[in-house]
C-alpha cells in the first residue's frame, strides 16, 4: 500500500486562516459536484438557439423544444403504472427495434471479434484482407439495403442483416488493431511461462486487446443505431424508424421530431452503458 | 539441474551479438554474468530461457538440449510492467506460472501462498500489480518465478528499474530465496558491486560480440550482508577485479 502522511504538517498560523482552511474544502466539494452539469451548458444554449429560433420564425417542419418536449411525454409515456410508465406507442415500436438491433450488433461482435483475433494474429492475413474490408466499410449501409430486401424481402433478417453488415467491420478492424498491438513484453512473458495457446488467447491477448475491442464495440453500437432506423425506413411494420417514416409522410412534424429525440436518448444511453463497462472492465488501465 | 553452455553464439543478420560461449553451471550455483553496455549478456539469458533460438552451439539442461522455453526454469525480467499482466489478480498472475503444469487446486493454492510469504507479501494476493510499488511489483514478479517451483531462475537485470534501497531489500530477498528453494540462479547485470556481492561465480564478458573474458570464482564468506561482507578487504578486491574488466577489457586476461 502506498505510505500516506500521518497527520497534518505542523505550522504556526494564526486563528482566522485555519477558518479559512475549513471554508476551502466545502467549496472545492461544490464546484466539484457541479462539474458534470457544467459540461451541458452547451447543450442548454442549443436548445435555448432552438426554441427562439422556432418561434422567432414558424415552420412546420420545425416545432420549438417546448412543444416536441411537451410532445415527447405524450407520446412515450403514460400514467397507467403496470407498463413501467411507457405509453402503448413506446411498447409497440421500441422493443421491437431493439430486439432487431440487439440481434445485429450480437452477431457483428462474434463475428467481429473473431475475425479481428485471427487477423490480428497475422501480418499476411492482415495485408490480404486490408482492401477487402476497407472496400465494405465503404459501402454506406443504405445502399445495401435494396439488396438485403431483395434476398430477405420483407422481415426482421432485413434489419438484422443490416446493422450486423455495418457493424461487423468495425469491430473487427478495433479487434485486430488491438490484438496486433499487444504489448511484446507480455507475449514473451507468457511464451516463458509455457502457456498453452487456449490460456494465452483468452488470458493475455484478448484482455491486453479489450481496450481497443471495447472502442469497437462502441462505436458500432451508436452506428448499428443509425443502421436500425434505416433499415426500418421502408417495407417494415413496426417499429420506431417505421413510425419515422410514418410521420413525415403524414406531415405530423411534432411526432416525428418527438421520435428522434427518443432515438438520440436510446443511442446516448447505449453509450453511458458501454462506457460503464469499459471502465469497470479496464480498470487496470489506471495504473496508478 | 546442471546448465551446459556448449559454444553458444548469435549474429543479427550478419552482426554477431555473441561470442562461442562455453560454460557449466552446477546445480545450486549462483552465477552473475556482468559486462558492458551491449556486450550480449540479455541475449545470453534470453538463449538460456530458450526464448531466443540459439545461432550456433547450444545449451543443455542435464543433457536434455534447451528447443524452447524447457520446464524447470523461470525467468524474472527487469521490467515488471511489462512482465506481470495488469488484468489480474497478484494471484491469478501467480496462479498462471504453474498453468502449463496444471498441480491439483489445493497444491496450487499452497505454492501461491508460500511464493507470497518468501518474498514478504503475504497479504497481497488479492490485489492488483498497479496497487502496488515499483519494488513490490518485482517482488511478485519474484513470487510468480518461484510459484513453478523452478530448478533454474534466470533473472535478467531485475533491479535496475528499482531505487537503491529498495534494490539492497531484493538483492538480500534473492540470497534468501536461493537458501530457501535450492535453486540454481543465473542473474545478469550492469552493476559490478551486485555481482560480486551475490555471486558464487562472475562471468565477465567483453563488449560485443561478447565471449567470456573471465570466469570470476567469489570466495567471500557466506551468509552475505549489506554491511559486513562490502566492509571485508577481499570484497574490494574482487569487486575492483571485475570493474577493470568491465571498464577496460583489454587488460583482461584470456580465459
Amino acid at each position: 500500500m502506498a505510505e500516506r502522511r500521518s497527520g497534518a504538517p505542523a505550522s504556526t498560523v494564526e486563528p482566522g486562516a485555519a477558518a479559512e482552511r475549513d471554508a476551502r474544502p466545502v467549496a472545492v466539494r461544490l464546484r466539484r459536484a457541479l462539474r458534470p452539469l457544467a459540461s451541458l451548458w452547451l447543450l442548454a444554449a442549443l436548445l435555448l438557439v432552438w426554441e427562439l429560433a422556432a418561434r422567432a420564425d414558424p415552420s412546420p417542419f420545425l416545432p420549438p423544444f417546448s412543444v416536441v418536449a411537451a410532445r415527447f411525454g405524450e407520446d412515450w409515456f403514460a400514467p397507467a403504472p403496470g407498463t413501467l410508465f411507457l405509453s402503448e406507442r413506446f411498447l409497440d415500436a421500441v422493443p421491437v427495434s431493439l430486439s432487431r438491433l440487439a440481434r445485429g450488433w450480437a452477431l457483428a461482435a462474434v463475428l467481429g471479434i473473431a475475425i479481428g483475433v485471427l487477423l490480428g494474429r497475422s501480418r499476411v492475413a492482415r495485408a490480404l484482407a486490408s482492401p477487402v474490408i476497407r472496400f465494405w466499410m465503404s459501402v454506406p449501409g443504405v445502399a445495401v439495403l435494396p439488396i438485403a430486401l431483395q434476398f430477405f424481402g420483407v422481415s426482421d433478417a432485413v434489419s438484422v442483416f443490416l446493422i450486423a453488415f455495418g457493424s461487423v467491420w468495425i469491430i473487427a478492424t478495433h479487434t485486430a488493431d488491438g490484438v496486433a498491438g499487444v504489448d511484446p513484453g507480455w507475449l514473451r512473458t507468457a511464451r516463458s511461462l509455457r502457456l498453452p495457446r487456449s490460456a494465452l488467447l483468452l488470458r493475455v491477448v484478448l484482455p491486453a486487446a479489450a481496450p481497443s475491442i471495447l472502442a469497437g464495440l462502441r462505436v458500432s453500437l451508436g452506428f448499428g443505431l443509425v443502421l436500425m432506423i434505416v433499415a426500418e425506413l421502408y417495407a417494415t411494420t413496426a417499429g420506431l424508424g417505421h413510425d419515422i417514416a410514418r410521420y413525415q409522410q403524414t406531415f405530423r412534424y411534432p411526432e416525428m421530431w418527438s421520435a428522434f429525440l427518443l432515438v438520440a436518448l436510446l443511442g446516448i444511453a447505449f453509450n453511458s452503458a458501454v462506457d460503464l463497462v469499459e471502465r469497470r472492465v479496464l480498470r487496470w488501465r489506471r495504473r496508478g | 539441474m546442471e546448465i551446459t553452455i556448449e559454444r553458444l553464439a548469435k549474429r543479427y543478420g550478419d552482426r554477431p551479438a555473441l561470442d562461442p560461449i562455453s560454460a557449466r553451471i552446477g546445480q545450486g550455483e549462483f552465477v552473475a554474468v556482468v559486462g558492458p553496455s551491449g556486450c550480449g549478456k540479455s541475449t545470453l539469458l534470453m538463449l538460456l530461457a530458450g526464448l531466443l533460438p540459439a545461432g550456433e552451439g547450444r545449451v543443455l539442461l542435464d543433457d536434455a538440449p534447451v528447443d524452447g522455453p524447457p520446464a524447470g526454469v523461470s525467468v524474472v525480467f527487469q521490467d515488471y510492467a511489462r512482465s506481470l499482466f495488469p488484468w489480474l489478480t497478484v494471484r491469478r498472475n501467480l496462479a498462471l506460472a504453474a498453468v502449463a503444469e496444471r498441480p491439483a487446486k489445493a497444491e496450487l493454492e499452497h505454492r501461491i501462498e508460500r511464493a507470497l510469504r518468501s518474498v514478504g507479501l503475504p497479504d497481497a494476493a488479492a490485489r492488483f500489480p498497479w496497487q502496488l510499488s515499483g519494488g513490490q511489483q518485482q517482488r511478485v514478479a519474484i513470487a510468480r518465478a518461484l510459484v513453478a517451483e523452478p530448478r533454474v531462475l534466470l533473472m535478467d537485470e531485475p533491479f535496475a528499474a528499482v531505487d537503491a534501497q529498495t534494490r539492497a531489500d531484493l538483492q538480500d530477498l534473492v540470497l534468501r530465496l536461493r537458501e530457501e528453494y535450492g535453486v540454481t540462479i543465473v542473474l545478469v547485470t550492469h552493476d559490478v558491486d551486485e555481482s560480486v556481492y551475490l555471486a558464487d561465480r562472475v562471468l565477465v564478458l567483453s563488449p560485443a560480440p561478447g565471449r567470456v573474458l573471465r570466469d570470476l570464482v567469489v570466495d567471500l564468506p557466506a551468509p552475505r550482508g549489506q554491511l559486513v561482507t562490502k566492509a571485508l578487504p577481499r570484497f574490494a578486491e574482487l569487486r575492483a577485479e571485475v570493474f577493470r574488466l568491465v571498464m577496460r577489457p583489454v587488460d583482461g586476461a584470456a580465459p
